[in-house]
């Protein structure tokens, strides 16, 4: 089961290994040769005779070019085969689902849509994107699947994303790979690979408290958020409604997009960037919220979706309990059918 | 030290002839000299030190290795091994190896000049290395650092409760020491040059090592910043790198790396540079593509500076930030592929001699060639995603730092033995230990390739079962590197005693360092040399060596 590296386990997996083996095939050949070369000129040029002194040919033009120029269109097509793989990662495909990792020393905690939370293990379906949104509680770590090639550092403060798509059924370790302090070698999990099918039971069986979008709406409320942040018309704060990957305007002028990091610290350091129009009044919450629970209200804010054609929402909030990662066709951020919250709460 | 001035006088003039060794005796002589010579031996016993010192902890790591879930060590200690492995040899025995041993020894006298720009300085300089030295091994014996010797944060500022500062302090302090060689070197290579010695009639060394001293000058401030800003954070709470106090914790690595990128050439560069003359020497040729060589160590130099965030390609910087670093480290490597095949070149139609440093020297070759190969893979984003971090890059920069930066600090060593000391080494026991390394060295960090392709991650004090097999056998190539390097402290200082009296020019080669006497007098030459010919130039001085 614990299966490494040579069989074709994730998304990327195969293309990596191809370009992997060729370079190696092209190294060894280039290196092979120039072995040969050197032991060529070490046997086929010994000094035969103490005082010999060899023809004093120390310089050819067109060698010199041949060598300048042919490392370097290798290289250049070297560079542009693992830009591609390297794009490939960054970019999810549109359907991928969203997992929450938070890392602390020295643990791995991962969230799923419909709730289900983990400790040092992460359960997914085979033949669907996973895209990981990383953060850490204290130093630096980093997620590493060494059977899907990927590999991300999970900092502090800050998200970052990787996706990949395991291909073959399995159980792959997650290695931290980024020295975080004393235990770092015991900081590994286990990616359970598993067919759909398993997966919706494995799911059953692990959702207890609703999906992670209605813990954040949960939270939403318990924190009072709605208040200001209103749904419809204009409150004190912004309409948090299509906010997510959105451009935000600020009062400093700068406009920046609106992903996980900015809505993460404006929750917790609300007046570390103020959305213009808008009075830097929002309390600050760091310390009162935990990274699983700003990655719920996260979820929640990304789950509101834009106001469906312009219509006031409408629907008790309670569906938001059915949202989540059990019908993965229900998974998209905007599916305005399950999205719609309360309106309008105070 | 004292036992060094013990040296008998050379039987070969018919009356004995005063040298560096022998014109001045006792321990003050030695504390308090401006001499590059003896300035240069103070650092090779300096230096030595401290490899051995780092080298024990590494086969300490090793044997903990050879069970997955580590037998000698808890966790805490091996984290505190690697740590204090990587700052000795990086800092104490990697950057100051070659330039401060051997090219203050014969950078002088490769240029025709009685010493350095600024002897006073010089000693100076190993003073300043010394106290940072030693202040690196207090924080050893307090109870060491935990941090690896990369000190990424808010690790190192916020949660590790080991020595950081002290041996932050430590490793500051010996950074002055590197300035201050630079910029002796430096000045020595613009205003010391023998009458008619042209830029373009400089030996490779000399172009390499001032590449080097650019990098030392420029770069080092960078490091002194970066350690500064450590201590501030950790003594005065005031956030740079910590993001709980409002910092960024990337801007270290950003920082960190801007140094230590340019660092790795700092410890290849003059490796290159030994490995340059001696090639042409056991070939009987000048070096092939004399210019192309030069120029490519200043655009190593140069575009070394260029490519720290290939560190980071996972760690959270953009894409297109990475595309571009991904890019600059290709065309560093460049100049890389120039030299190699123009040292291959060099031996093509020549006279050569597997003497001990030629045998180094090709094996320098080889092994540089697999590290400068495997490097291609990680500036490759796609490629490094996976293996950065892993056993992968472990092998990759050893491969350039022991296989290509100690393999050539060897081969210098044997090269320039006979004119350090006066005595000629025992030739089949050196010839054999250059093999044990060569291949001791093989064993040991070859199959970290494959480990790091398997997946294992680099500073586990315990690992999955499934990479057994292949650790057991890095720890068993380990062992055997260890002899290698043993074997060579012990003839040397054998051969400094007993050995035969070497010749003045035992490898009957062209540089100006071999046209003073074994030892060389205090200044050198006793008339300043007039430079008519290239470097390298066998044709020029035929009747002089007695070739053809």
């Amino acid at each position: 089961m614990t299966c490494l590296s040579l069989l074709l386990q994730g998304s990327v997996t195969h293309e990596y290994n191809l370009f992997f083996w060729a370079m190696v095939a092209l190294c060894s050949t280039v290196g092979t040769g120039i072995a040969a070369f050197l032991i060529y000129c070490a046997w086929h040029y010994r000094r035969r005779s103490a005082d010999e002194l060899p023809s004093q040919l120390a310089l050819n033009i067109p060698a010199e070019v041949t060598w300048i120029a042919l490392p370097t269109l290798l290289f250049i097509t070297m560079f542009a085969y693992g830009v591609k793989i390297y794009f490939d990662l960054e970019r999810p495909p549109d359907n991928s689902e969203d997992v929450y990792v938070v890392a602390k020393q020295w643990m791995w905690k991962t969230q799923h849509l419909g709730g289900q939370r983990e400790i040092d293990t992460l359960h997914v379906p085979v033949g669907r994107a996973i895209r990981l949104n990383l953060i850490s509680q204290d130093v630096i770590h980093s997620f590493f699947v060494p059977a899907f090639r990927i590999k991300q550092d999970v900092l502090p403060r800050r998200y970052t994303s990787i996706w990949f798509k395991a291909t073959v059924p399995g159980t792959y370790h997650l290695f931290c790979a980024e020295y975080c302090g004393t235990e770092h070698s015991q900081m590994i999990g286990w990616i359970y690979a598993m067919d759909p099918k398993d997966y919706q039971t494995w799911l059953q069986q692990g959702a207890a408290e609703g999906s992670l979008a209605s813990t954040g709406e949960k939270l939403f409320h318990q924190f009072g958020c709605g208040n200001c942040h209103h749904f419809s018309g204009h409150g004190r704060g912004p309409n948090l409604r299509g906010l997510y990957q959105r451009p935000v305007q600020l009062s400093s002028g700068e406009i920046v997009i609106a992903d996980e990091t900015y809505i993460r610290e404006s929750i917790l350091q609300s007046r570390a960037k103020i959305a213009q129009g808008f009075q830097p009044i929002m309390p600050i919450f760091q310390g009162q919220l935990s990274e699983e629970q700003v990655a719920a209200l996260i979820a929640y804010i990304k789950a509101i979706g834009p106001a469906p054609g312009g219509e006031m929402p409408s629907g008790p909030g309670e569906e938001m309990g059915d949202y989540g990662g059990i019908t993965p066709d229900l998974s998209h951020p905007a599916s305005p059918a399950t999205a719609q919250p309360k309106p309008g709460v105070r | 030290m004292a036992t060094v001035t013990l040296i008998e006088p050379q039987s070969a003039p018919a009356q004995p002839r005063l040298n560096y060794l022998t014109e001045k005796t006792g321990l003050m002589s030695w504390l308090f000299t401006t001499d590059h010579k003896r300035i240069g031996l103070l650092y090779v016993f300096s230096i030595t030190f401290f490899f051995f010192f780092g080298g024990f902890f590494a086969l300490l790591m090793r044997l903990h290795l050879l069970l997955p879930q580590g037998w000698l060590f808890g966790h805490e200690t091996y984290n505190k091994l690697f740590t204090m492995h990587g700052i000795i040899m990086v800092w104490f025995f990697l950057i100051p190896s070659i330039p401060n041993t051997l090219g203050n020894f014969v950078l002088p006298m490769m240029i025709g000049a009685k010493d350095l720009a600024f002897p006073k300085l010089n000693l100076l300089s190993w003073y300043i290395f010394m106290l940072g030295g030693m202040t690196t091994l207090y924080a050893l014996v307090r109870g060491g650092v935990d941090t690896g010797w990369t000190f990424y944060t808010p690790f190192s500022t916020s949660y590790s409760t080991s020595f950081v500062i002290t041996a932050a302090v430590g490793i500051l302090i010996a950074g002055f020491s590197s300035i201050l060689t630079g910029l002796n070197f430096i000045a020595t290579v613009h205003r010391m040059r023998a009458p008619g010695l042209t830029w373009f009639r400089l030996p490779i060394f000399i172009w390499s090592t001032y590449a080097t001293s650019l990098i030392l000058v420029l770069a080092t401030p960078v490091l002194a910043i970066t350690l500064a800003m450590i201590g501030i954070e950790r003594i005065f709470q005031v956030g740079i790198f910590d993001p709980a106090l409002g910092g960024d914790p990337v801007l270290f690595q950003h920082m960190f790396w801007f140094y230590s990128h340019p660092a790795v050439y700092i410890m290849v560069l003059p490796a290159m540079a030994v490995v340059s003359e001696i090639i042409p020497t056991f070939s009987r040729k000048p070096i092939f593509g004399y210019k192309a060589v030069a120029f490519s160590s200043m655009a190593i130099a140069i575009l070394g500076f260029l490519v720290w965030g290939h560190h980071m390609f996972v760690a959270g910087e953009s894409a297109y930030a990475a595309m571009t670093f991904s890019f600059l480290s290709y065309m560093v490597a460049i100049p890389s592929a120039i030299k190699v095949f123009n040292w291959t070149a060099t031996m093509y139609r020549g006279s050569v001699q597997l003497d001990t440093p030629m045998l180094y020297a090709i094996g320098f070759v080889a092994l540089f060639t697999i590290g400068g190969m495997t490097g291609l893979f990680l500036a490759a984003l796609g490629i490094d995603v996976h293996v950065t971090d892993t056993y992968f890059v472990i092998a990759h920069f050893h491969y350039i730092m022991v296989g290509g930066t100690v393999m050539a600090f060897l081969g210098g060593v044997h090269y320039w033995w006979p004119k350090i000391s006066g005595k000629m080494y025992p030739e089949f026991l050196a010839k054999l230990s250059a093999l044990t390394v060569f291949l001791g060295f093989n064993l040991t960090f070859f199959p970290q390739f494959i480990l790091g392709y398997m997946g294992m991650p680099r500073r586990y004090a315990a690992y999955p079962p499934e990479f057994q097999v292949l650790n057991v056998l890095s720890t068993a190539g380990a062992s055997i590197l260890g002899v290698g390097y043993v074997v060579p402290l012990i003839y040397l200082m054998w051969a400094w005693k007993y050995g035969e009296s070497a010749p003045d020019n035992p490898w009957r080669t062209t540089g100006l360092e071999w046209k003073t006497p074994s030892p060389p007098p205090k200044h050198n030459f006793e008339e300043t040399p007039v430079v008519t010919w290239k470097a390298y130039d066998f044709e020029a001085q035929k009747e002089e060596l007695h070739l053809g």
